[in-house]
């Protein structure tokens, strides 16, 4: 497997990890239809199936996967950050 | 690539001309406590499977008429092929066989009341005896997929769910409403973030109407419990499997029903009407989801899990999808269809499709799945509100 990264949309700002990822190294993103996405550094480790940063990402910012938002940023997230409960909240049902 | 059209589907064909892929004899308890004498039948006449669950008793309203069309849509299921009903009495009891026979199909109602367990016992029994004899001389006989209804909901959903065993779901849903199957999906507070997909999918502003009063009946009860979902919606399971907000975890549902257009907007237990995809109102909680699109007339259902749920039904089998190597790997008696090869980029949608069409057919024709063999036949009621 040549890639540790699997994007929804090209432009999505977080990635899903497809094995477990390890802070430090450096792993390919690509889409589901195979298109390259840039390379990574890990800052996080991050397990199976959980998201990484693909940039930046300022607090407040809604967060785009599957090329549509599907959460906020509620503490400030750099490129190659696990991105979960921690420092993503949903955008609905807020109480 | 495999086209619906192609598959060799063999099936029970009921008075009603509906095909059933399995050939039941239920016991049927009306309440929680005919539990028990339903039991005791099932223990005595091989080839009978009793159904015991919780309720049926001083319920009311919307709630009673839930519990009745489930009850009744369980036996009506074109995988029962006779059906023994036991109440505690007569009445309710009647109006469950009444539902019933309607299909055509043999049923018989008994009631405990100034009979006793035991003697209610032999003479259910003695009727399921006769019911197994008449269903064991049935043949299989070939029916076309377009006579094919089933219905799909993922659980422990996890990010993979989303990439692979939901995708995967969506695009054999795309071939069979194109060859003209009758399919049904749901889950109605797992829409949250991705409803506007749903309404973009509706025939027409009857159906649109429809489900917007049934997303927004379910909003209204979350707000007014005033409370954060999340460890429910998303449950801890998807947490632990990457799932951050409902809004990513309804994007990863919605792709189980792919291109698809929706029909109609059915309230819970429902049967549909005619060809193509329908959304029923219902729980996303795995065994009452299950229970009601078996009430509704599914013969079959596609189940992707990311984290691995291990649900099954009495009467509809479930076949699980999983494209998790973790889950699969550790839980490979759960798992019919592995689409790991996605996540590995060694196999692409429509392979996988593929495969989770080469094992429909053989569920159809009688290859039990992992939760058939395992014995999971979770039966759930789903309760609207508390009883009388």
């Amino acid at each position: 497997m040549k890639h540790g990264i699997l994007l929804h949309e090209p432009g999505d700002d977080v990635g899903v990890a497809v094995f477990d990822l390890k802070k430090g190294a450096t792993v390919g993103a690509l889409t589901l239809e195979g298109q390259a996405a840039g390379r990574v550094k890990l800052l996080d480790d991050v397990p199976l199936g959980h998201k990484v940063a693909m940039r930046d990402l300022p607090k407040d910012k809604p967060v785009i996967k599957y090329g549509r938002p599907v959460g906020k940023v509620v503490a400030l997230i750099s490129r190659g950050a696990h991105v979960h409960v921690h420092n993503v909240k949903t955008l609905r049902w807020s109480v | 690539m495999i086209k619906p059209e192609q598959l060799k589907l063999t099936g029970f064909k009921r008075p009603d001309g509906r095909f059933g892929i399995r050939n039941h004899v239920i016991v049927l308890p009306v309440d929680d406590i005919s539990n028990s004498a339903a039991e005791g039948v099932a223990a005595l006449i091989r080839g009978t499977m009793a159904l015991p669950h919780a309720y049926g008793r001083l319920q009311f309203g919307e709630d009673l008429e839930l519990t009745f069309r489930t009850l009744a849509g369980t036996g009506r299921n074109p995988n029962v092929a006779a059906a023994v009903v036991i109440g505690i009495e007569p009445k309710w009891t009647e109006r469950i066989v009444k539902e019933i026979a309607r299909t055509g199909k043999p049923v018989a109602g008994f009631s405990i009341e100034r009979h006793g367990d035991l003697r209610t016992v032999e003479m259910a029994a003695r009727k399921a005896k006769e019911f197994v004899q008449y269903a064991t001389e049935l043949p299989r006989e070939p029916f076309p997929v377009k006579r094919l209804v089933m219905s799909t909901k993922c659980g422990e959903s996890d990010t993979t769910t989303g990439l692979a065993s939901c995708p995967t779901v969506g695009r054999v849903f795309e071939r069979l409403t194109k060859a003209g199957a009758t399919l049904i999906f749901g889950e109605t507070s797992e829409l949250t973030g991705g409803e506007d997909i749903i309404q973009s999918r509706c025939i027409n502003d009857k159906v649109l109407a429809g489900f917007n009063r049934m997303f927004d009946d379910y909003t209204n009860l979350i707000t007014s419990q005033g409370v954060d979902l999340l460890g429910s919606q998303p449950t801890e399971g998807n947490i632990r499997g990457g799932l951050t907000t409902i809004e990513e975890k309804a994007m990863g549902n919605i792709q189980k029903i792919g291109r698809c257009k929706i029909q109609s907007a059915l309230e819970p237990a429902v049967e549909p009407e005619g060809p193509g995809l329908h959304f029923m109102d219902s729980s996303s909680a795995a065994a009452e989801m299950v229970t009601l699109c078996a009430a509704a007339g599914s013969v079959v259902h596609y189940f992707p899990t990311g984290q691995g749920n291990v649900i099954g039904n009495p009467i509809c089998p479930v076949i699980k999808l999983s494209g998790n190597p973790l889950t699969v790997e550790t839980m490979s008696e759960h798992i019919d269809v592995d689409v790991t090869g996605i996540l590995r980029m060694t196999m692409n949608l429509d392979q996988a499709a593929d495969r989770a069409l080469e094992v429909l057919q053989s569920t159809i024709n009688g290859r039990l799945t992992a939760a058939e063999a395992l014995r999971h036949d979770e039966f759930v009621l789903t309760k609207l509100y508390r009883s009388a």
